[in-house]
C-alpha cells in the first residue's frame, strides 16, 4: 500500500504490533533489510524533525560481521547518544545517523520512518510521476 | 684490573664484541636478579647466559607444597615462559657447570666450555641429610628431600607405592619452617604426617619455648602428629609400614618413607674448587657489593656469605640480585648491608610470625607475653631496656598483629603507653597503625623494596586501582605477605588526595555489580525501569548494564527470561535462547545432563539435526551442539526437541552450562562412587541458575579424575568416602587448578556447600568475571571462602542455601514456556512483513556436512547466478 503527498510518496512496512518496545525487529523493503528501532515514552530525538514517538530505522547490515543482524542487537545510550550495538563484535551505531562509534568510516545507512497512525511509514524519494 | 671495560657505549654494542655475563642458577634469586637486568637495560650491553641444573625454569619455591594441591610445574614458574628468549638470553636448563677456571675466565659445562667477563654465582642451597645409619632397600624411600620440583615427584611416587589399604605414613624430620611445609605436602597426598624435631620445640630459629608449644598444639589439632626433642639414631626395616625409625629415649616409630628437611647448607662446591673465599662452615663470602675474593665474581642469594651470616629467605636474595644488577648497570650506590629476617607465614593454615629480635638477645631487653591456653594463641613482644622501642615480636596463632608491630620495629616508631596493648586481643584485633603514621621510608614490601614513599609516588603519578599499583611497583607480587597492608596505604593515599575510585558499572549506574545486586535483593525490585529509575543516570541503559542487571534479576527471582519487560535487557542469545554464530545463525545445543543420553533421544537430535540442515558437533561439556539454526526455525526446531524429551541447554547463558561426568562405579573398575547419578543431580538442581559467568561442573568417580574436575568452576572426586569438592578452577584462556575446597563429604552436605558457594559467588562477583578470577581478587583467599561457607563466618549460610532453594523451585525451561506463548514468539520472525528467508545466509558442504559459505565463495556463486 502507498500513499501520495505533495512531495513524498510513502510505503507502510508494518505497524504497530510488530514491533517490540525498546528493541528492534528487521522489515524487508525491496531487497533491503531495514531493522527497526521502537522506544515509547521516550522524549523524540530533537535532531530528528517529523518524528512524533522514537522511532528509528538502520540498515540491518552489520558491515563488520557481514552478517544481518543489526535488528537483533541491544538498544541503549553511550555517552548521551541512543545507540544499537553489534550483537557479534559489539560495535556501537548512532540510531539517529548511523555513525559506527569505534570507526566513523563504517556508517550504517538510515531509513526516514515515521508512524502514520499505527503504520510504521517509510518516505520514498519524490518523483515526477508522484507530484 | 685486566677485564675489560664492562659498560661499553651503545653503538659498539654488537653481539660477539659485547661482553659476557654468565649466571649459574636459574632459582627464585637467579630469576629476580634476571628481571633487575632487563629493568635496568643491561642485557642490551651485555651477553648474558644462564646455566640452570633443574629441567625447570625458575619457579616458586616459597609455594612448593601448592604442587601437591593443585598447582603444576607451569603454575609455580616465575615470570613469562619466553621471557629470556624475549630479551636474547641464552637459557640452558638442565645443564650443570662442572667447574670454573677463574684464571681464563671460563665455565666448563657437560656440554662444553664458555668465557665470561663478569660471572654470577646464584647457586643457592641444598638440603642437609644428617648421617643416620639406615637400610637400605634400593628405593630411597628413607631419604627424601624437599627442595625442588623433582624431589617431590620423588616424594608423591614414594607415596603412590604403598598399598592403597593401610593408613599410609610419612616422616619430616626437621620441625623448621621447611621441615612443617613438607609435612603439610605430605597431608596433601593424603599421607597422616609426622614431623620428628632433635630440638625441643618446633621451629627453633624463629620462635621461643612458649611459641613453639603454641604451634606444637595448634598443629597437632590439625592432624599432623608432632614428636619434639627426638634424636634419630637408626632406620631399620618395619613391620607394619616399609620403615621403622629409632630414636635415643624414646619409643620406635613406623612409616612408609622419611623426607629430610634438618636444614640448609650453601652450595657452594663451584666456588670451593675454583679458591674462592668461603667461611668456616660455607657460603661465600661477599663484601657490600656482592662481590667476592674474585673481583670478576658475583654471588647472591642462599649461597652468599655476608659478615658471616647466610641468608635463608628470598627477600635478602632479591637486595643482593638489585645491588649486583645496579652495580653491572653502572649506577652508584648500590649495597647490601644485611637485611632484616622477619617472617610471616602460615604453616599448615597456621598463623606465624617473627620478627626482629624474637629470642630477646639485646642486653636489657624485656618482654611482654600473651599467651591463650584455650585457643593455643601466643603473642610476644620484645622491648628495648628503656621501653621506648619495639625491638622483636613473636606471633602464634594471629598474624593480624603483624603488620602494625613489623612497622614499629623497623621504623623504631614510639611505642604507646601500655605497650602490652600491642599484642592484648581487642574486640578488632590488633589496635592498628594508621597509614599516616608510617614514615615516607616504611618497607611496605620487603620482597620488592617497596617503600610507603614509593607507593605515594605511585599514586601520584596517576594510579589508580590496586592492580595497576601492583603492577608499577611490584609491591605484593613476591610472597603477598603486604596485601592488606598495600591496600590501607594506597586507600589512605587516594583518600588523602581526595581522589574516589571510580568503580561504577557503565555510565549509567554509579554502583559496582556487587552494589546492584544488594539493592535488587534488599528493595525487592523486579525489572530493570525500576532499578533505573530509582538508582540509574541517562536515559535508556547500555548494552553493559542491561545484560548485567537482567543476569541478577534472574539470579535473584528467575522469572521466565523471555517476559516483556526482561526481554530488551538481553544480549541477542539470551533474547533468541541460541547462540548466535559469525553469519547470524544460531547454534542450539539441547541439555544432556551429565552427558548421559539414551539411544532414542541421539536419534531424535539426529532427525532434527538432518531435517533442518544443521552441522553437529560434539562440545568439551559432553553435549552436541547444532549449528546453523535460522532464527525462523529455531521454535519449530525447539518443539521437537521438546516432544523428544529434551530441556534447553543454557549454553547461551551466563549460567549453568554443563556437569560433565566419568561413567562411574557403575562401570568402570576404578569407580568408587556413582558419579553419573550425583553429576545429574547437581545439573539437574543448578540448570537454569544465571550468574555473573557461566559456570562449568563435573563429577569424576575416583581420583584418575577422567571428567577433569579441577579444571571447572565447581568440581567434585569421589573418594571411598564420599566426595571431595574442588572450587573456582578454569580451562580457557587462563586456567587455574580448582582448590581442594572440602573432603569426604556425604551427599547432602556436599549440595549445601555448593548451593552456599554458588550464591556467595553470585552476591559478590563482578559482572563477567568467573569464579577463578573472582576467587584471586576475594580478599583472605581460600581461608576466608572456606570461612564463609563452611564455617559460617557472615552468618549468611542459611540465606544463601534459601535464595537458591527458591531459584531451584522458579526453574522452568525457558523454550517450553516460550511456546506456550505466541506473543514470545513473534520475535522469531526473519521479516516482520514477509515470509521469506535472510537471503544472505549461505550454506556449503564440507566433509558431509553443512557450513557458512566464505565471502569469495559467496562471491563465485553470484557470478554464476548472474552469468
Amino acid at each position: 500500500m502507498s500513499t501520495l503527498t505533495a512531495h513524498h510518496a510513502t510505503i507502510t512496512l508494518c505497524h504497530r504490533r510488530d514491533l517490540v518496545a525498546h528493541s528492534g525487529v528487521v522489515a524487508w523493503h525491496d531487497g533491503h533489510q531495514i531493522a527497526l528501532f521502537y522506544l515509547p515514552g521516550q522524549p523524540r530525538d530533537t535532531d530528528v524533525p517529523d518524528r512524533s514517538e522514537a522511532l528509528y530505522a538502520v540498515d540491518n547490515h552489520d558491515p563488520f560481521s557481514g552478517a544481518n543482524v543489526i535488528g537483533r542487537g541491544i538498544v541503549g545510550n553511550v555517552g548521551g547518544e541512543r545507540v544499537v550495538a553489534s550483537p557479534i563484535y559489539k560495535q556501537h551505531f548512532r540510531l539517529r545517523d548511523g555513525v559506527c562509534l569505534e570507526d566513523s568510516e563504517q556508517p550504517l545507512t538510515v531509513w526516514p520512518v515515521r508512524f502514520d497512525g499505527d503504520a510504521v511509514v517509510l518516505e520514498t524519494k519524490t518523483s515526477e510521476e508522484t507530484k | 684490573m685486566n677485564t675489560p671495560n664492562i659498560h661499553p657505549t651503545p653503538h659498539d654494542a654488537d653481539a660477539s664484541s659485547m661482553p659476557r655475563l654468565i649466571v649459574i642458577g636459574n632459582g627464585m634469586v637467579g630469576h629476580y636478579f634476571l628481571e633487575q637486568l632487563v629493568e635496568h637495560g643491561v642485557h642490551k650491553r651485555l651477553a648474558i647466559t644462564v646455566f640452570g641444573e633443574e629441567r625447570h625454569r625458575a619457579y616458586d619455591r616459597v609455594h612448593l607444597s601448592e604442587y601437591f594441591s593443585g598447582r603444576d610445574a607451569e603454575a609455580l614458574s616465575l615470570g613469562d615462559a619466553d621471557f629470556c628468549a624475549r630479551h636474547g638470553i641464552a637459557l640452558h636448563l638442565g645443564e650443570h657447570v662442572l667447574s670454573i677456571d677463574r684464571h681464563a675466565q671460563t665455565v666448563t659445562t657437560e656440554r662444553g666450555d664458555h668465557a665470561y667477563d663478569r660471572l654470577v654465582l646464584a647457586t643457592g642451597s641444598y638440603p642437609f641429610v644428617p648421617q643416620i645409619p639406615t637400610v637400605d632397600d634400593g628405593t630411597g624411600h628413607a631419604g627424601l628431600v624437599y627442595r625442588t620440583l623433582d624431589d617431590l615427584d620423588r616424594i608423591r611416587e614414594a607415596a603412590a607405592g604403598v598399598a592403597e589399604s593401610d593408613q599410609r605414613r610419612g616422616v619430616v624430620i626437621g620441625g623448621g619452617l621447611l621441615g612443617l611445609e613438607a609435612a603439610n605436602a605430605l597431608t596433601s597426598l593424603g599421607l597422616e604426617a609426622h614431623v620428628v624435631e632433635f630440638a625441643p620445640r618446633l621451629m627453633p630459629v624463629q620462635l621461643d619455648d612458649e611459641g613453639g608449644r603454641a604451634l606444637k598444639r595448634q598443629i597437632e589439632a590439625l592432624g599432623v602428629h608432632v614428636h619434639v626433642d627426638h634424636a634419630t639414631t637408626e632406620i631399620t626395616r618395619g613391620e607394619r609400614h616399609r620403615y621403622c625409625m629409632h630414636f635415643r629415649d624414646h619409643e620406635p616409630l613406623e612409616t612408609d618413607l622419611i623426607v629430610f628437611s634438618a636444614g640448609i647448607r650453601p652450595q657452594d662446591r663451584l666456588a670451593r674448587e675454583s679458591g674462592l673465599t668461603l667461611g668456616e662452615r660455607g657460603g661465600i663470602v661477599i663484601d657490600d657489593t656482592c662481590v667476592t675474593s674474585d673481583p670478576s665474581i658475583y654471588a647472591i642469594g642462599e649461597c652468599a656469605l655476608w659478615s658471616g651470616r647466610l641468608f635463608g629467605l628470598v627477600a635478602p636474595g632479591y637486595t643482593m640480585a638489585r645491588t649486583v644488577a645496579g652495580s653491572l648497570a653502572g649506577l652508584e650506590g648500590a649495597s647490601f648491608t644485611g637485611a632484616d629476617m622477619s617472617t610471616k607465614l602460615k604453616l599448615l593454615g597456621v598463623d606465624v610470625g617473627s620478627i626482629g629480635d624474637a629470642h630477646a638477645t639485646t642486653e636489657g631487653a624485656v618482654s611482654y607475653r600473651y599467651i591463650d591456653e584455650a585457643n593455643h594463641g601466643y603473642r610476644r613482644l620484645v622491648v628495648s631496656a628503656d621501653g621506648r622501642t619495639a625491638i622483636g615480636a613473636v606471633l602464634v596463632g594471629d598474624n593480624r598483629y603483624y603488620d602494625t608491630l613489623l612497622q614499629y620495629v623497623q621504623n623504631g616508631i614510639a611505642l604507646p603507653e601500655d605497650p602490652a596493648s600491642l599484642i592484648l586481643p581487642h574486640s578488632e584485633g590488633a589496635p592498628t597503625l594508621g597509614a599516616d603514621a608510617l614514615p615516607e621510608t616504611a618497607m611496605i614490601c620487603s620482597c620488592h623494596n617497596v617503600t610507603k614513599g614509593a607507593v605515594c609516588q605511585a599514586v601520584e603519578g596517576g594510579c589508580g586501582d590496586l592492580g595497576t599499583l601492583k603492577a608499577e611497583t611490584r609491591a605484593s607480587t613476591g610472597c603477598g605477605g603486604c596485601t592488606a597492608l598495600l591496600k590501607q596505604v594506597f586507600e589512605h593515599e587516594l583518600e588523602s588526595r581526595g581522589i574516589e575510585v571510580d568503580r561504577s558499572l557503565c555510565e549509567h549506574f554509579a554502583y559496582t555489580r556487587q552494589e546492584l545486586y544488594g539493592l535488587i535483593r534488599v528493595e525487592g525490585i523486579k525489572s530493570f525501569e525500576a532499578l533505573h529509575s530509582r538508582h540509574g543516570k541517562g536515559e535508556l541503559g547500555c548494552d553493559i548494564c542491561k545484560p548485567a542487571v537482567a543476569s541478577i534479576l534472574a539470579s535473584c527471582w528467575n522469572a521466565p527470561i523471555t517476559d516483556p519487560s526482561l526481554v530488551p535487557l538481553q544480549d541477542t542469545n539470551d533474547t533468541f535462547m541460541a547462540n548466535m554464530q559469525k553469519n547470524g545463525t544460531y547454534s542450539v545445543v539441547p541439555r544432556i545432563p551429565g552427558g548421559e543420553i539414551t539411544p532414542d533421544k541421539l536419534i531424535a537430535i539426529g532427525a532434527v539435526a538432518k531435517k533442518y540442515a544443521l552441522y553437529t558437533k560434539i562440545t568439551g561439556g559432553q553435549r552436541i551442539d547444532l549449528f546453523g539454526a535460522e532464527l525462523q526455525d529455531l521454535p519449530e526446531i525447539w518443539r521437537e526437541l521438546i516432544e523428544a524429551g529434551f530441556e534447553t541447554g543454557h549454553a547461551y547463558g551466563k549460567s549453568t552450562r554443563t556437569v560433565k561426568s566419568c561413567v562411574g562405579n557403575t562401570w568402570c573398575r576404578y569407580g568408587v562412587q556413582d558419579s553419573v547419578a550425583m553429576a545429574l543431580t547437581i545439573e539437574n538442581r543448578y540448570k537454569g541458575l544465571r550468574s555473573p559467568h557461566k559456570l562449568k561442573f563435573a563429577v569424576s568417580g575416583c581420583t584418575r579424575e577422567c571428567a577433569e574436575a579441577q579444571s571447572k568452576d565447581v568440581g567434585v572426586i569421589a573418594t571411598e568416602h564420599g566426595w571431595n569438592l574442588y572450587v573456582c578452577g578454569n580451562g580457557g584462556m587462563r586456567p587455574r587448578h580448582a582448590e581442594l575446597f572440602a573432603t569426604d563429604l556425604d551427599d547432602a552436605t556436599l549440595l549445601r556447600l555448593i548451593d552456599r558457594f554458588l550464591m556467595f559467588y553470585i552476591r559478590t562477583a563482578d559482572r563477567l568475571q568467573r569464579t577463578s578470577v573472582w576467587r584471586e581478587n576475594l580478599e583472605g583467599g581460600l581461608d576466608y571462602l572456606k570461612d564463609v561457607i563452611i564455617n559460617d563466618s557472615l552468618g549468611l549460610c542459611e540465606a544463601l542455601e534459601r535464595q537458591m532453594q527458591h531459584v531451584v523451585d522458579q526453574y522452568e525451561c525457558e523454550w517450553a514456556n516460550a511456546l506456550k506463548d505466541p506473543d514470545k514468539l513473534k520475535r522469531f520472525r526473519t521479516f516482520v512483513n514477509d515470509q521469506r528467508r535472510d537471503p544472505d545466509i549461505i550454506a556449503v558442504s564440507e566433509r558431509d556436512q553443512p557450513r557458512p559459505a566464505r565471502p569469495e565463495e559467496i562471491a563465485a556463486l553470484t557470478v554464476e547466478v548472474t552469468s
